[in-house]
């Protein structure tokens, strides 16, 4: 019964989701026509998602809501430090950059969070993430001052804990 | 209220372009092809983030503002994928790094242990 509930709650997000991005997409909620067109499109498109057995853990990652929305509202503010960081070496009257590679632990339990935690060191800038390999991740960073391991280290934790308490 | 709303969005949208402006100019002046990636990086994050939330505060309707919400959304989670496979692109193609003060070129691929010693990894 429970491991039925869960399989049926993940196509029941994907459809709500779907259904919701129609209707914000197309604002079309009061034309019966097109409505009946917009539910059609959302049950082949999760007919389609189930064929391809995509409705899994990674495919609707219901686990890591709604923490991610806390979780991203942090990473915007740091995105926001680092472009501060980056464009202050882009204006420097002589370029006097030092770039390293550095290799962070990534103990993320799942590949969804690893992902996660690879996408947000791209994402800030000064910190590209070069190689993800088993146990850690190969990121160039642009200068001394953004290659700071136990800072990137701490971005990692907080991914891990999107998914704490939800088991594997 | 219109007003107060241009005083607020014109300077986003000023500063959105002069950080796409400075992530380009960046893109020029940085030594290699992994620091160039940073500079793009300013462009396609704050740079496109700063335009949209300047948009956002001009639209003519909800309809519209959502739309833009959602590209912000589908920003934040593409870009990084082009840039990291950019970048992992030149890694595994053997694009040498410069690395430190003085910029030296970085053999490829690198083995770093855990203190932080780059080394050559073996084949």
């Amino acid at each position: 019964m429970l491991s039925f509930l869960k399989i049926s709650g993940r196509r029941l997000v994907l459809m709500l989701a779907l259904a919701a991005l129609w209707l914000l997409l197309s604002g079309y909620w009061n034309k019966a026509t097109l409505v009946g067109f917009g539910a059609f499109s959302v049950a082949v498109t999760l007919w389609f998602a189930d064929r391809a057995e995509t409705i899994d853990r990674e495919g609707v990652p219901t686990s890591v809501f709604p923490r991610i929305i806390s979780y991203m509202a942090w990473l915007i503010l740091e995105i926001g430090k680092a472009n501060v960081m980056v464009v202050r070496e882009v204006v420097r009257p002589q370029i006097r950059l030092a770039p390293k590679l550095i290799r962070v632990p990534a103990t993320q339990p799942s590949d969804l969070t690893k992902t996660i935690f690879a996408n947000s060191v791209t994402l800030t800038p000064g910190t590209v993430t070069v190689d993800v390999r088993e146990d850690c991740l190969l990121i160039h960073a642009l200068d001394e001052s953004f290659a700071d391991i136990d800072g990137i280290s701490a971005m990692g934790a907080k991914v891990s804990r999107l998914e704490a308490g939800k088991g594997s | 209220m219109e007003l107060l709303l241009d005083i607020l969005s014109w300077p986003l949208l000023l500063a959105g372009g002069a950080l796409v402006i400075l992530g380009a100019v960046g893109v020029l002046r940085f030594p290699d092809f992994y620091t160039r990636t940073h500079a793009a990086g300013v462009t396609d994050t704050f740079g496109a983030d700063l335009i949209l939330l300047g948009l956002l505060l001009q639209v003519p309707d909800t309809m519209t503002g959502i739309k833009l919400v959602l590209i912000f959304l589908f920003m934040m989670m593409t870009s990084p994928v082009a840039t990291h496979s950019i970048a992992h692109a030149a890694y595994a193609g053997r694009e040498a790094p410069l690395t430190g003060k003085l910029l030296l070129r970085q053999n490829v691929p690198v083995d770093i242990t855990a203190d932080g010693e780059i080394k050559e990894a073996a084949e």
